[in-house]
């Protein structure tokens, strides 16, 4: 049951990244290029989005998930220095090649060498982004 | 083209029903960044299965797609290879530390009206939209 609903949510999810038009990198720059030729989609992507979740997470109350467990519980609000300073890595990184994880993930079968190296690069940043972490948190101490 | 908004609209209710399978049918939050990561450094691989079985989907449907309707359609990646090897670092540190991207911050998140999930979206934004300003109309590299 819970293979089924994974494979469901990636089909459904790597087809929306696909037609929506978010594995070009033309049309996510495009969304990011305000001083030039701008491209308004990625909003109607995350609007598509974001309403279908919110009923999602509307039927969350007072219920469990369908396979078992428990909904993830609500994160405590703290707008942290790893919060901030991770989203700004992640956006010059996502504007300076238009790829974010999950269009990176849903085009890697036909994105030639240039997917694959920032899919490795994505991967090796991932692996050392724990140890990169402890480091913030000590300037973030010491400030 | 004019029918842009429609085709992302109807891509972003598609991921967005994927979110909502994987929510109400697993208890879990599909943020591709959070899924990836955690098999990638150990962190989150209990129910390694069904993450892998989550990302054979995310790559197999479209695959799929481009063959049953022979779409060619190109994503338009950069071949510089320094800004792919620092695009794919900042992508990779960053979702890791602030612990989510696009997916998880952007649309489970605010959809769960998450101060976090908006914050965090809206310095990604900015982010990206001063990087690619800065690199593509001030230094004119990208």
């Amino acid at each position: 049951m819970r293979l089924f609903f994974a494979i469901l949510a990636g089909g459904l999810f790597g087809t929306g990244l696909y037609i929506s038009g978010m594995t070009d990198t033309t049309k996510v720059q495009g969304w990011l290029d305000i001083l030039g030729h701008w491209d308004p989609t990625l909003a109607f992507v995350m609007g598509g989005a974001i309403i279908p979740m919110f009923f999602a997470w509307r039927l969350t109350k007072g219920r469990t998930p369908l396979a078992g467990g428990n909904f993830p519980a609500q994160p405590r609000p703290e707008l942290d220095h790893r919060l901030i300073i991770g989203s700004v890595m992640f956006g010059m990184g996502w504007g300076l090649a238009g790829l974010c994880p999950g269009p990176v993930i849903a085009s890697i079968g036909y994105n030639g060498w240039e997917g694959a190296l920032f899919m490795v690069t994505m991967l090796a940043g991932m692996l050392a982004a724990p140890k990169f972490g402890v480091q913030l948190d000590r300037l973030a101490a010491k400030a | 083209m004019e029918t842009d908004w429609i085709w992302g609209l109807l891509g972003g209710g598609l991921i967005g029903m994927g979110g909502a399978v994987y929510l109400l049918g697993n208890g879990r939050i599909m943020g591709a960044s959070g899924i990836l990561g955690g098999l990638v450094d150990g962190s989150g691989r209990q129910a390694a299965a069904e993450k892998l079985v989550f990302l054979a989907g995310v790559i197999l449907f479209p695959l799929i797609l481009r063959s049953v309707f022979s779409v060619q359609g190109s994503t338009h990646l950069t071949s510089n290879v320094s800004v792919i090897i620092a695009a794919g670092l900042l992508v990779g540190v960053g979702t890791r530390i602030a612990n989510g991207c696009t997916s998880g911050h952007g649309v489970c998140g605010i959809s769960r009206l998450s101060l976090r999930g908006l914050v965090a979206t809206v310095f990604y934004i900015l982010a990206g939209v001063l990087t690619l300003a800065l690199f593509r109309h001030v230094l004119g590299v990208i």
